[in-house]
């Protein structure tokens, strides 16, 4: 069972959701956590351990060979992402902007573009007891999130693919990279807070994963704060509302100090519960 | 004009809404351009009006005619994304995975797979209650051109403020380090960071930071929640100073972050007396420094 934990809006609690459910969960049960907000990752700071083993993750780059190049310009209308420029008498590589299709390099006549790897980012791995976390970080300046939370991914089917309950802790917004990581799994839960902010998010995350044809609940964190009109959607939507987690100033400090807040929180440990038990009867 | 970009590298820190009493207090002055096109917010607290709305083209998708195919496969084994897959004895494209590279459709020997221009989002000028005009953005769900988008955004409001002879843009950026980040800050004349004191919040700031830094647009940062964990706001302003990051000042957890946005407006409108002196302080700064 691979589950997502996703929103619209940044900050509502995914990554707070993701550990402390994770954590709860491989108390009983072999469980793999994957951050795969891999543009800023946090799992980390609240999942640490001694021994975690680091993967680099490269991809292919076209590397411009000038002895072969006979400068036709082909390769520049081909690409679609402008990511090759021709500059006098050079071909300039715009790694950035590349999206590793291949069609330059294997289509140039001179085959002067040949392809090597760059780097991309890297997956750190840690086994704490049942829990195997994984958390991918994309080197900074690249544009393209969704190609390292795919090779995050194929890690996890290679390697923790018996894990009984696969949580993942999805990116924010509803593009491409949100898309690329929650497309994968069985079952979605959403996450948003009780304010127009939170509503108008959630709303475009239901219509991302309703589009995907997936099944999905949703919590609502800092329950008090906004008012009730997320409720109101909820109910008018027939969508389940899985769990509220109680708006309460400890949290945030306990969130604040990289700590595990449900074995600190009562209300927090009941939300667990009840979001444990509805994944329980998915399986 | 100057460009002044408002981001967080971590979600929900109080981006949108400090970018909101900015915009309510020197609305004279600027056009805002909401750059978060996956998750755009400030229309629901400047409640724009007079929307002229258009579409916003960008980027391909593959198409195979089955009536041409004649099945090699050859678009099959060469994309690299998966997105071809066999289909009632011909092949079709999978759009979602399809990111518009155009190699099947160059290597094609039937020529019976075209290239589709993209309707990615839309783009919207508004007129608010404050008087500036809003650009902001829709982008449909799982397109990948954001930055694209975000690009456009800003262009238009750049050209709204020649028009109206305005001296600012203000844009508020999205979450994360990547595509429409990245887009926001090209060409961007000064950064307002905004961070939380977390853990969490620091780790973000570090890297969207290093990513502004390679740019090489100055910013000055805004610590909200200063009081949450004072240890680690502490070592905020360490970094600051250590990253040549102007600090402009630290923001206490309040309520009035989200009772404003409840009822759709901004933190001077919620509170005056207590929003109004600190973001005045802040803007002559920005100002100063920009």
């Amino acid at each position: 069972m691979r589950i997502a934990i996703a929103s619209g809006k940044g900050g509502t609690g995914k990554t707070f959701l993701a550990v402390n459910l994770a954590l709860k969960a491989a108390e009983t049960q072999t469980t793999l956590l994957m951050d795969l907000d891999v543009e800023e990752p946090n799992g980390g700071i609240f999942i640490q351990g001694d021994d975690a083993e680091t993967h680099k993750v490269t991809r292919a780059i076209p590397s411009w060979d000038p002895g072969s190049c006979n400068l036709c310009g082909k390769c520049i209308n081909w690409c679609k992402f402008n990511a090759l420029i021709k500059l006098g008498e050079m071909i300039l590589v715009m790694p950035p902007l590349c999206h590793s299709c291949y069609a330059c390099s294997e289509l140039c006549p001179m085959q002067a573009l040949p392809m090597e790897q760059q780097s991309l980012g890297e997956i750190r791995h840690l086994q704490l007891g049942k829990l195997d976390f994984t958390e991918s970080k994309l080197d900074i300046g690249l544009e393209q999130s969704s190609p390292l939370i795919e090779r995050t991914l194929e890690f996890a089917d290679e390697h923790f693919a018996e894990k009984e309950l696969q949580l993942l802790d999805s990116p924010p917004g509803t593009a491409c990279a949100m898309v690329s990581a929650v497309k994968t799994v069985d079952y979605v839960i959403l996450i948003s807070e009780p304010t127009p902010f939170g509503l108008f998010d959630l709303n475009l995350a239901v219509e991302t994963v309703r589009q995907l044809n997936l099944p999905f609940s949703v919590v609502i964190n800092r329950d008090g704060i906004g008012n009730n009109d997320i409720y109101k959607y909820l109910q008018k939507e027939g969508i389940t509302l899985l769990a509220k987690i109680p708006h309460q100033r400890e949290i945030a400090e306990l969130y604040s100090h990289g700590e595990i807040i449900y074995r600190k929180v009562p209300a927090v440990d009941q939300a667990l519960e009840q979001i444990l038990s509805k994944i329980r009867s998915l399986s | 004009m100057k460009e002044i970009v408002i981001i967080s590298g971590k979600g929900g820190t109080g981006k949108s809404s400090i970018c909101a009493a900015i915009a309510y207090l020197a609305k004279a002055e600027l056009v805002v351009a909401d750059c978060d096109v996956d998750a755009a917010d400030l229309h629901l607290i400047l409640h724009p009006e007079n929307s002229k709305v258009q579409d916003f083209y960008s980027g391909v998708l593959a198409e195979i005619d089955p009536g041409k195919c004649s099945a090699c496969g050859l678009c099959y084994q060469k994309c690299r994304f998966d997105a071809i897959e066999p289909f009632e004895g011909t092949y079709r494209v999978i759009d979602l995975e399809c990111e518009g590279c155009g190699y099947c459709y160059y290597i094609c020997p039937e020529d019976a797979i075209s290239l589709i221009d993209q309707n990615v989002g839309k783009f919207l000028i508004s007129d608010t209650r404050y008087g500036c005009s809003l650009v902001h953005a829709h982008l449909k769900i799982g397109a990948d051109n954001s930055g694209k988008l975000v690009a456009k955004v800003k262009s238009e409001a750049k050209a709204i403020a020649k028009v109206q002879d305005k001296p600012y843009i203000l844009a508020d950026g999205s979450p994360g380090i990547g595509c429409p980040v990245i887009a926001s800050l090209a060409g961007a004349d000064y950064v307002i960071l905004v961070t939380e004191s977390s853990k969490s919040g620091l780790s973000d700031l570090k890297r969207v930071q290093e990513l502004v830094a390679k740019f090489q647009i100055p910013s000055a940062c805004i610590v909200n929640k200063a009081d949450i964990n004072p240890s680690v706001t502490n070592d905020i302003h360490k970094y600051l100073n250590k990253s040549k990051v102007q600090h402009l000042g630290d923001i206490p957890y309040a309520d009035d972050f989200h009772k404003a946005i409840a009822m759709g407006r901004s933190l001077i409108e919620e509170n005056e007396a207590r929003w109004l002196p600190i973001f005045t302080e802040y803007w002559q700064t920005i100002k100063e420094n920009i």
